[in-house]
C-alpha cells in the first residue's frame, strides 16, 4: 500500500506545519479532557453529597400504624429484583433525648448496622467510640455538643406516650449533616423495638441499586413484586426532581462544550489539509497519472487526518491530564476532588480519532476529484 | 503483480489506434481542438508529433494517454478499446501499458530519485522485489545517475531530474512511452544524450514511443514523424 507511505512523507516533510497542527489539535482536545473532567466530578460530588449516605428506594407504611409486620418475606422477594444491591431494614420512631433539665426532639433509628453500613456508613462516620450493642446508643455530633455527653454517659428517651428508658452512650458519629448530627440515634433493632415496645415489626425497608439511575424504574418492580396497597415505596429521584433537572443541564452543558471544541478541532484539520491537497495537486496529479486509484488518492488524506488526530490526541489527552494532576497537587484548598476518569478519557481520544478521520474526508474527496490533466496543463 | 513484458513482441501489431476522435471543449463558445484524428502507431515504433503550440498536439497525447477522453472517436490501447473502461481501469493500464515523460519532471519532493523511480510499480506491486530493484539500478546506470540516486529529488539537477523522470516511465516495462517536450528544459547536449537513450530503449525493449517535440532536427530523428495543425493531422511522413 502506498497511501499510507505517502500520507506519513507528506506529513513529515513539512514537519513545522504538522507540528502545528498537532499542537492545535492537542490544546483543544486537553481542554476538552479538563473542562469534561471538571463537569464529571462535579456531578459526581453532588451526586454523592445528596445520596452518598442515603437509601435510594425506602419502603414504608402508608397507613397511620407506620409499622410493617410480616417483614422477612418481602425482604426476600426484594433481594431477587435486578439491581437491587443492598436491603436493610429499620425500626425509626420520634422521641424526646432527656438530660438534666434539657428535652431535644430526636429520631430514634435502629438499624441491622451491619448491613446497613453499606447505606449509612455509620462505621466510618464514627470518630468515638464503637457501634451500639444492645441498650446503647450512638449520637451525633451535634448533639454531643448540645449535651455534653461523655461515652458511657446514660441517655433517657422519652416515647410519645410517655414510656422512658435509660441507654448508655457507644460513641459520637458525624454524617457531615448538621441536622442528621443533631437528631439521629443510632441503636440496633432490638433495642428500638423494646424502648418502643414493639414486637417483630420493623418502620421501613431501605434499598441501594447498582445504577442510581435507575432507582425509578427499580423502584416500580418493587411496587409489583410487593403488590400490596398498605405500602409506600418512594425513590431518590422523584425526592430530588430539581437536582436532577440540574445535572441533566449540567451535562448538557458540559456536552455543548465539548462539542463545540470537536466542530473546532474537524474545521481545523478539514481546513489544514484541505489547503495541503492544493499544495500536493501537482503529486497528487503525477500520481494518477501513473496509475494510483481516486480510492487510493483519497487515502492519504484520510490516512493524515487520523495520523494527526492520533498524535494530537495522545498529545492532549496527556496534556489533560498533565492540568488535570497539577490541579490536584495544587489546588488542595479547592472543594472539588479531581479524579482521573480513564474510562472518560478513552471515550475522548476514541471520538477524536474518528472525529480527525472525519475531517479527512472533505480533503480526500477533493484529492478523488482532483484531475492529472489540470495539473499536467498547467505546468 | 501480472506480468510487466510487453504482452505481444509481434513487430506491426498496433499498439496504439485513434479512429476519428474529435475534442471539444465545452464552454460559453464551443471550442474544438481535434478535428478527425485517424491513426495507428505499430509496436516497438520511434515517433514523433510535430506541431505549432496550440495545435492540438497536447491534446491529442493526453488522450492516448487516457488522461483525457475524446468526445467522440476511438482509442484503443494495447487492444483494449478505452471507451469501455472504468476509470479505475483506466488507472490500472495507464501504470501497466504506459509511461509519461512530460517537460516538467514532477518527481515528488519528499520522496528520493530511487523512491520515485519506483513508485508506479509501488501502486500496484507493493514491496519491490530483487529483481525490480534490480532493473532500478540498471535503469539508473543507462541514464547516468547512478551517483545520485539516493539524493531527493529536490537535490539533483535538472537534466538529472528528468532522466530520473524517464527511469520512472520505464520500470514498469511499459509498452508504449508518451513523451511531451521531455527535453524543453534542457540544454542541447542533454537533449542528444536522452534521444540516444530513448533510442537505446526502443531497440532493447520494443517500446513504442510517441514523442511530442519542438524541435525539428530532434523530430527528424523519428521513424516517423506526424504534424498536426489546427487540430488535423497535415503531414504523416515514414521513413
Amino acid at each position: 500500500m502506498l497511501a499510507p507511505k505517502l500520507a506519513l512523507r507528506f506529513l513529515s516533510s513539512s514537519k513545522g506545519q504538522t507540528a502545528l497542527i498537532a499542537v492545535g489539535i492537542a490544546i483543544a482536545i486537553s481542554v476538552q479532557v479538563f473542562v469534561g473532567t471538571l463537569i464529571l466530578d462535579l456531578q459526581k460530588g453532588l451526586l454523592n453529597d445528596t445520596i452518598g449516605r442515603s437509601p435510594h428506594i425506602t419502603i414504608s407504611s402508608a397507613d397511620d400504624n407506620i409499622t410493617i409486620g410480616n417483614w422477612e418475606g418481602m425482604v426476600t422477594q426484594v433481594q431477587g429484583i435486578g439491581g437491587v444491591t443492598v436491603v436493610s431494614v429499620s425500626v425509626d420512631t420520634n422521641a424526646f433525648a432527656i438530660k438534666g433539665n434539657r428535652s431535644e426532639p430526636v429520631l430514634i433509628r435502629g438499624l441491622d448496622i451491619n448491613n446497613n453500613d453499606k447505606i449509612y456508613r455509620i462505621n466510618s462516620a464514627i470518630y468515638q467510640g464503637l457501634r451500639p450493642t444492645k441498650r446503647q446508643v450512638l449520637i451525633g455530633k451535634d448533639l454531643q455538643i448540645l449535651l455534653g455527653s461523655k461515652i458511657g454517659d446514660v441517655l433517657t428517651v422519652e416515647t410519645a406516650k410517655g414510656t422512658r428508658s435509660n441507654l448508655s452512650i457507644s460513641g459520637f458519629y458525624d454524617l457531615s449533616v448538621s441536622s442528621i448530627n443533631m437528631a439521629w440515634l443510632i441503636t440496633d433493632l432490638d433495642t428500638a423495638r423494646s424502648v418502643f415496645g414493639y414486637g417483630n415489626i420493623i418502620t421501613s425497608i431501605e434499598l441501594r441499586v447498582k445504577d442510581p439511575f435507575t432507582a425509578d424504574t427499580v423502584a416500580k418492580k418493587v411496587v409489583t413484586a410487593l403488590n400490596d396497597p398498605h405500602l409506600k415505596v418512594v425513590n431518590w429521584k422523584d425526592q430530588n426532581k430539581a437536582l436532577l433537572s440540574g445535572l441533566q443541564a449540567q451535562s448538557a452543558s458540559s456536552g455543548m462544550i465539548q462539542g463545540f471544541i470537536l466542530i473546532s478541532v474537524i474545521i481545523t484539520i478539514a481546513s489544514i489539509l484541505a489547503i495541503t491537497v492544493l499544495q500536493k495537486s501537482k503529486q497528487i496529479g503525477i500520481l494518477k497519472a501513473m496509475g494510483i486509484k481516486d480510492r487510493d488518492a483519497s487515502l492519504i488524506f484520510l490516512i493524515e487526518g487520523a495520523l494527526l488526530g492520533l498524535v494530537g490526541s495522545v498529545l492532549g489527552i496527556t496534556f489533560g491530564i498533565g492540568i488535570l494532576l497539577a490541579f490536584i497537587t495544587f489546588a488542595t484548598n479547592s472543594p472539588l476532588k479531581l479524579s482521573i476518569d480513564y474510562i472518560f478519557l478513552s471515550e475522548s481520544w476514541i471520538i477524536a480519532m474518528v472525529s480527525s478521520t472525519f475531517a479527512g474526508l472533505l480533503p480526500a474527496r477533493r484529492s478523488a476529484s482532483l484531475s492529472p490533466i489540470e495539473v499536467i496543463r498547467n505546468g | 503483480m501480472a506480468e510487466l513484458v510487453p504482452s505481444s513482441t509481434l513487430p506491426n501489431d498496433k499498439v496504439i489506434e485513434v479512429r476519428k476522435v474529435n475534442k471539444i471543449y465545452k464552454g460559453m463558445v464551443d471550442n474544438q481542438v481535434l478535428y478527425d484524428i485517424d491513426f495507428s502507431i505499430e509496436r516497438g515504433s520511434f515517433n514523433s508529433l510535430i506541431g505549432a503550440s496550440g495545435s492540438g498536439k497536447s491534446t491529442l497525447l493526453n488522450i492516448i494517454g487516457t488522461l483525457d477522453r475524446p468526445t467522440n472517436g476511438e482509442v484503443i490501447i494495447a487492444g483494449k478499446d478505452t471507451a469501455k473502461l472504468s476509470k479505475n481501469q483506466l488507472a490500472e493500464l495507464r501504470n501497466r501499458t504506459i509511461g509519461f515523460v512530460f517537460q516538467f519532471h514532477y518527481l515528488l519532493p519528499e520522496f528520493t530519485a530511487l523512491e520515485n523511480v519506483l513508485i508506479p510499480y509501488n501502486i500496484y506491486g507493493g514491496r519491490p522485489s530483487k529483481e525490480i530493484l534490480a532493473r532500478a539500478d540498471e535503469l539508473f546506470e543507462l541514464m547516468g545517475i547512478d551517483k545520485v540516486k539516493n539524493n531527493l529529488s529536490t537535490k539533483m539537477s535538472g537534466g538529472q531530474q528528468q532522466r530520473t523522470a524517464i527511469a520512472r516511465a520505464l520500470i514498469n516495462r511499459p509498452d508504449i512511452i508518451l513523451a511531451d517536450e521531455p527535453t524543453g528544459n534542457l540544454d542541447s547536449e542533454s537533449t542528444l544524450n536522452i534521444y540516444k537513450i530513448f533510442r537505446e530503449i526502443n531497440k532493447k525493449y520494443n517500446t513504442t514511443f510517441l514523442i511530442i517535440t519542438h524541435d525539428r532536427r530532434i523530430a527528424e530523428e523519428a521513424e516517423r514523424i506526424l504534424e498536426i495543425k489546427d487540430g488535423r493531422i497535415v503531414t504523416d511522413i515514414r521513413k
